[in-house]
């Protein structure tokens, strides 16, 4: 018995983290668009769905705002009929919406959701590799939505899947060249070692308490602001969420890669995007936003008070913060218009990658200037900060002669058309 | 003894690669690949290498084989399902990986039993000065790699980029100029050359694509 615990605390944690918090998190968020999308539009949205006692012989039904709307959805899914077309590839036909869903809440496995309760850490692995793994893990599930199209034998599917695939690929680029400047400060990939940091040492874009106002973290603001827009905006184009959302762009593709399907593998599908959007949420708040910590100094006063309860306390912290951003997500979705194929790939390749690039040198000059300048090494520092402008200049003009050039023949080049010749 | 976690990874990963040479579909033969990269990761985080791990499955199953999917998706390859395969194939099937059981052999002879917290404390112990000389130098704590050391973790992150950055650092250089004179070789020769290389009927039916692409509008999903 003594040797099972440890087991039984992991599966604990698997399923608490997992299926209790987060899958509801998903199906929340799916009513918050629909009721969010309303609000922007000026419409109602889904506000009856409640526990239906007239059917009791009752004569008003109890709405509760429609919050049991995700409840009637999944069930609408489930008896829904799941129709497979005969011309499809049946094995990966039924294999992709799985692809998707699994990486996004495979993920979550390394993500901190609080403190320590009774001297358990609220994350289901405390891995040394943590956003390393988080990006790994989520390059798989751009076989989902690949498969998804190459499988349905449709042509706009595999436009869908063929979009999505080349969208991401460039995407993790700037994602991971954004999060180098961050693992330079902290020094660490264990992602709970970063917030613990975090809640001592100030939030990476709000650095106002503990060592956070040394005057190195004030000029290491300015990169880490910068990395913070660079992995947000390839946040969204990586969870293929609307200003991106190309592979399912309803008026050239008809419904994208998940055209031929129905039913609870379409609504797989639905989920898998949710679930991704929260974990690249959870990300952002866990590297730039302090993750569980309550901040300004309080986390010491929130472990003195609570004692061993104080977990508790960051958990309910780090769910508003991701709720917080997952409303950001909504709203971006509901007011910014979908962009062009080619702006989408211009904005990946030619801005980020390179804003990437120089901005990892600005941290690395900004964090190396201070022991030389104490060593008085004045005339090294500065070859460095020209080096590192001339590199900026040189990068600059690179993009704009790129720029130039697919700007010339754009005439000749239409989105998503010249992969089918 | 291994965990039983060995196990299943290595048939997963076995598996994955027999179905790379048995299956005729190329595009199932390749998600055998993805099967067969995951379970070598697999079986590397076993063997506490988190790092190296996470790497092949970043690296390999994330990004190589990402390409390969694209291309055998894009280039259709039917007549690849109905090819036979010759005797002298498989004869070089067979005799290519026994060159490699044969390399495993004098390796499997050297594994040692499975490092403990003890161990990683001598590891620290002995760990030459100069890993930890910068930080002695700044006066401030013990470096990343004794801290984790003397937690009774081994720090494969820092090891890895502590070997690379130091000891390797010039073939790491020499390397990296590699790739890059690759990478601007590819576009050099993939590039199209100016002055009408490229027929006028490119141009042309891409146009009509582009014409074509007037497809009706549907609703918004919500």
């Amino acid at each position: 018995m003594e040797a099972l615990i440890p087991y039984i605390i992991i599966l604990a944690k698997v399923i608490g983290l997992t299926f209790v918090l987060t899958l509801p998190i998903i199906a929340y968020s799916v009513y918050a668009e629909r009721r969010f999308a309303a609000i922007i539009q000026d419409r109602v949205g889904p506000n009856r769905t409640g526990i239906p006692l007239t059917i009791f012989g009752c004569k008003k039904d109890i709405s509760f705002f429609g919050l049991l709307q995700p409840l009637a959805d999944g069930l609408k899914f489930i008896l829904k009929e799941d129709f497979v077309p005969s011309h499809v590839n049946k094995f990966f036909f039924w294999l992709a919406p799985a692809l998707t869903m699994v990486p996004a809440l495979v993920t979550l496995s390394v993500v901190p959701f609080g403190s320590e309760l009774f001297g358990e850490k609220l994350v289901i692995a405390d891995v040394s590799v943590g956003p390393l793994l988080v990006f790994a893990i989520a390059s798989l599930s751009v076989y989902g939505i690949t498969f998804a199209g190459w499988a349905s034998n449709n042509k706009y599917s595999f436009f869908g899947g063929v979009r999505s695939c080349a969208q991401m690929i460039s995407y993790e680029i700037a994602l991971g060249l954004s999060v180098i400047p961050v693992l330079m400060h902290f020094g660490d990939l264990n992602l709970s070692n970063i917030v613990a940091d975090q809640a001592a040492n100030g939030w990476l874009i709000l650095p106002l308490w503990g060592e956070g106002l040394t005057t190195e973290r004030m000029l290491l603001w300015i990169p880490m602001i910068i990395s913070f827009f660079i992995f947000t905006i390839s946040i969204f184009a990586e969870t293929n969420r609307m200003p991106f959302d190309l592979p399912e762009c309803e008026t050239e593709l008809v419904g994208g890669y998940h055209t031929e399907y129905s039913s609870m593998k379409f609504a797989l599908f639905f989920l898998g995007e949710y679930a991704a959007m929260i974990v690249g949420s959870a990300l952002i708040v866990t590297l730039f936003l302090g993750g569980w910590s309550v901040g300004f100094g309080a986390d010491a006063w929130v472990v003195s008070t609570f004692g061993d309860w104080a977990g508790l306390i960051h958990l309910g912290v780090f769910l508003v913060k991701l709720v917080a951003f997952i409303l950001f997500f909504i709203l971006i979705r509901w007011t910014v218009p979908r962009f062009r194929y080619d702006q989408l790939m211009k904005l990946g390749w030619v801005v980020f990658f390179e804003v990437a690039l120089i901005n990892i040198l600005i941290t690395a000059v900004i964090m190396a200037a201070p022991p030389m300048l104490e060593r008085g090494e004045t005339g090294a520092v500065a070859a460095l900060i020209i080096g590192v402008v001339v590199f900026s200049a040189l990068m600059f003009y690179i993009a704009k002669s790129l720029d130039r050039m697919l700007s010339s023949d754009k005439s000749t080049t239409v989105a998503g058309a010249d992969t089918n010749s | 003894m291994p965990s039983p976690l060995f196990y299943i990874f290595a048939i997963l990963m076995l598996a994955g690669g027999v179905c790379v040479v048995s299956l005729k579909n190329p595009v199932s033969s390749a998600m055998g690949m993805i099967l067969s990269f995951v379970g070598i990761a697999a079986l590397l985080i076993g063997l506490n290498a988190y790092f190296v791990g996470t790497l092949q499955v970043l690296v390999y199953a994330g990004a190589i084989m990402v390409l390969f999917i694209f291309i055998i998706m894009l280039l259709d390859l039917k007549k690849e399902e109905n090819k036979t395969t010759k005797y002298s194939t498989i004869a070089a099937g067979v005799f290519v990986p026994l060159l490699f059981v044969l390399i495993m052999v004098p390796v499997l002879n050297s594994v040692d039993k499975d490092f403990t917290k003890l161990d990683l404390k001598a590891a620290e112990a002995s760990l030459p000065d100069t890993i930890s000389k910068y930080d002695e130098e700044a006066g401030t704590k013990d470096s990343k790699i004794r801290t984790s050391l003397k937690a009774g973790t081994l720090p494969d992150v820092n090891l890895i980029g502590q070997s690379l950055f130091t000891e390797y650092n010039f073939p790491l250089q020499v390397v990296g100029v590699l790739l890059l004179v690759s990478t601007v070789g590819c576009v050099a020769l993939s590039k199209k050359l100016h002055g009408g290389s490229a027929p006028a009927t490119d141009t042309r039916m891409a146009k009509t694509l582009a014409k074509s692409e007037d497809i009706p509008k549907v609703l918004p999903r919500d």
